[in-house]
C-alpha cells in the first residue's frame, strides 16, 4: 500500500477550487465536515447482546442497536456464519445467504410440525384471493400444472 | 400478540407471538394502531431478498400508541400517538448529524451498505416489524414523531415511508422550472413521486407502468401523463420521441428489482438470480434521461450488483442519486403539505385489511388484485 503523503496540504494547488456550495447530494446532506472524524462520535448505550448475532465483516464493532429476530439456528444457521466469514463484496456472502433462507423454509416445516402443526400452505399463499379475484388465471395454471403432470407420466411410462 | 410471521417465499401468516420487550434503554415499545403493505415488503415475500428468515415479521410501515419506554427515553411518553419513520436511526452518528437518516451507523451490524429498517431482513438489522399489535422502537427520543392532532391517522401511516419517499425521489431529481420527468412505475411511489414532482416546477410529468389501472389511478392522482409500455414497441424511442427527440430532464426509478418488460433482465435477474433482480427500469431511465439529464432512484435493488449500461452514464454524463428516504429531514415539510391540503395520502389507500387476514393482503397486492393501489392493515378491531 502506498504511504499517506503528510503533505498533502502543499501540493500546488490543493483544494484552491473546492466549493462547498458544489454539494452533489445537496440538500439531501447537510454537510458538516464530520465525514472526517470517521467512526468518532457520540454513541448511545450499548444495547445487551442475548442472542447470536452475525456482523458484517466491514464493521470493527456491533452496533449499538441491533435486532434481535430469528437468530442462526440449524444447518441454515451453520451456512449462515459460514456467509459472514466473508465481506459484502463477495459473493460467497450472499450465494450462501440465499440458499440458507430455502433451506431455511424447510427447517420452519419441519418445526410447525414438530409442534404439532400441519401448516396450512393454501391459506398462507393466500390462494383465496386468486381464487376471487382471478379464477380464470387460476384455472389455467391448474390444466397447465395437470398436463404437464401428464406428459412427464406418459414419458417416464414409455421409458420404462 | 397477534403477529405476521414470515414463513417462506410467498408464504405468511398471523399468529399469536411473544410480546417486544425494551431491549436498550432508549427504546420504546408502541401498540401498532395502523401498518401498510410496502412495495418493497413484496421483494421481501418473493424471497428476493438475502437473509430473509422464516420466523421474522416484516412491517415497516406503522402508527401507534407508545405503552412503554426505556430509563433514557425523555422526549416521548406513554399515550403518545406516533409515525415511526422505516428508518432506524440514532441521530448522534456522523450520517445521521448530516441528515442521511437513511444510512445511520449504529443500527445494522449485518451490513454497511444499508442502516437499519423495521421488518425488512437481516439484511438491515434483523428488527421485527409493524406488521403486529405490538413492536419494539429502538432511538425513540430520536425517530417516532408525534401525529399533530387534527391529522387523519391513515394519512400519517404514509408519511412513514411511502410520502417521504415518493418525494425524496422527486427532490434528487433536481427538477428545474419547465422540465420534464419521467416516473419509471405507478405503484404508490411512483404515483407519490409523480405527484410530488410538480412541488419542483416541471412542466411535464410522464409515468410510465404496464398495469392499466394503475396508470389510470395515477393519471388522476398525480396529474400527470401516463402511458402502458406493454403498447410500445420500445419505451426509450417512445420517450426520445415525446420529448422531441431529446430525452427527459429527469428520470425517477421507483420499480426496483422486481421490474418486466425486459426477457434478459427478467430471466437474469428475477428467473436465474445472476444479479440482484431485474434492473429493466433503472436501465431504461439511464437511456431516457437526456445527456447530462439525472436519474434519481429509489426502487429498491439488493446486493450484490446489477447489470445496467453504465457506460451510457459515462458518455451521456448522468448524475445518478440514490438513496434510502431519509424521513425524518423531510417530515416538517410533509406534515405542512399534509396539513395545508396540497397532498393528500390517504388517496392512495384502496384496501383495508384486518391484521388477521396478512396472508390474503400479501397476495391482493403482490398479485394486483381487485384494482390494489395501498393496503393498510388494521391490528385489532379495538383501534
Amino acid at each position: 500500500m502506498k504511504a499517506k503523503n503528510e503533505e498533502y496540504k502543499n501540493i500546488p494547488g490543493w483544494g484552491m477550487d473546492a466549493d462547498p456550495e458544489n454539494e452533489p447530494t445537496y440538500p439531501m446532506k447537510n454537510y458538516t465536515g464530520d465525514d472526517h472524524k470517521r467512526i468518532n462520535y457520540e454513541r448511545s448505550e450499548q444495547q445487551p447482546q442475548t442472542v447470536e448475532i452475525l456482523m458484517s465483516k466491514e464493521r470493527p464493532v456491533i452496533t449499538r442497536v441491533f435486532g434481535t429476530s430469528a437468530p442462526p439456528s440449524g444447518l441454515s444457521g451453520v451456512i449462515r456464519r459460514y456467509a459472514f466469514q466473508h465481506s459484502e463484496d463477495r459473493y460467497r456472502h450472499w450465494v450462501p445467504l440465499i440458499l440458507a433462507d430455502r433451506i431455511n423454509m424447510f427447517e420452519g416445516l419441519i418445526d410447525d410440525i414438530k409442534q404439532g402443526r400441519l401448516p396450512n400452505i393454501i391459506k398462507e399463499r393466500g390462494l383465496a384471493m386468486e381464487w376471487k379475484y382471478n379464477r380464470t388465471n387460476v384455472i389455467k395454471k391448474a390444466v397447465e400444472l395437470a398436463a404437464t403432470g401428464i406428459i412427464l407420466y406418459a414419458l417416464f411410462k414409455r421409458k420404462k | 400478540m397477534l403477529a405476521m410471521n414470515y414463513r417462506g417465499p410467498y408464504r405468511v401468516r398471523a399468529e399469536q407471538r411473544p410480546m417486544p420487550e425494551i431491549l436498550h434503554p432508549e427504546d420504546a415499545i408502541v401498540r401498532v394502531t395502523r401498518t401498510c403493505i410496502c412495495g418493497s415488503d413484496l421483494h421481501l415475500y418473493h424471497g428476493m431478498v438475502p437473509d430473509t428468515r422464516v420466523g421474522s415479521t416484516f412491517g415497516h410501515e406503522f402508527t401507534g400508541i407508545v405503552e412503554e419506554v426505556g430509563p433514557l427515553v425523555q422526549k416521548l411518553k406513554v399515550g403518545d400517538q406516533v409515525l415511526v419513520p422505516f428508518n432506524i436511526a440514532c441521530g448522534k452518528c456522523n450520517f445521521c448529524k448530516q441528515g442521511l437518516y437513511g444510512n445511520c451507523h449504529e443500527s445494522n451490524p449485518m451490513a454497511t451498505a444499508v442502516g437499519g429498517i423495521f421488518g425488512y431482513s437481516h439484511t438491515a438489522g434483523g428488527f421485527n416489524g409493524g406488521q403486529a399489535e405490538y413492536v419494539r422502537v429502538p432511538y425513540a427520543d430520536f425517530g417516532p414523531t408525534v401525529i399533530p392532532p387534527q391529522m387523519d391517522p391513515d394519512d400519517a401511516v404514509l408519511l412513514t415511508d411511502v410520502v417521504p419517499t415518493g418525494y425524496q425521489a422527486a427532490e434528487m431529481g433536481g427538477i428545474k422550472e419547465g422540465d420534464t420527468v419521467v416516473v419509471f412505475g405507478a405503484g404508490p411511489v411512483g404515483i407519490m413521486a409523480a405527484r410530488c414532482a410538480w412541488f419542483f416546477g416541471p412542466s411535464r410529468v410522464i409515468i410510465i407502468d404496464h398495469v392499466d389501472y394503475r396508470l389510470e389511478f395515477a393519471r388522476n392522482y398525480a396529474h400527470c401523463e401516463a402511458y402502458n409500455f406493454k403498447e410500445m414497441a420500445d419505451p426509450v424511442v417512445f420517450l426520445k420521441k415525446a420529448t422531441d427527440w431529446y430525452g427527459a430532464d429527469v428520470c425517477i426509478d421507483c420499480v426496483g428489482c422486481e421490474a418486466e418488460g425486459n426477457t434478459l433482465q427478467t430471466f437474469s435477474g428475477r428467473v436465474a438470480l445472476m444479479q440482484a433482480g431485474a434492473a429493466t427500469a433503472l436501465q431504461w431511465a439511464i437511456n431516457s434521461v437526456k445527456k447530462g439529464g439525472i436519474v434519481s432512484v429509489v426502487g429498491v435493488y439488493g446486493p450484490p450488483f446489477n447489470l445496467v449500461p453504465f457506460g451510457n452514464i459515462l458518455n451521456k454524463g448522468i448524475t445518478v442519486r440514490a438513496n434510502q428516504s431519509s424521513v425524518k429531514r423531510l417530515l416538517p415539510r410533509l406534515i405542512d403539505h399534509v396539513m395545508a391540503g396540497r397532498l393528500n395520502p390517504k388517496g392512495l389507500i384502496t384496501h383495508r385489511v384486518p391484521l388477521e387476514e396478512i396472508s390474503d393482503a400479501y397476495r391482493l397486492f403482490s398479485s394486483k388484485l381487485d384494482n390494489c393501489i395501498k393496503t393498510v392493515l388494521i391490528p385489532s378491531a379495538k383501534h
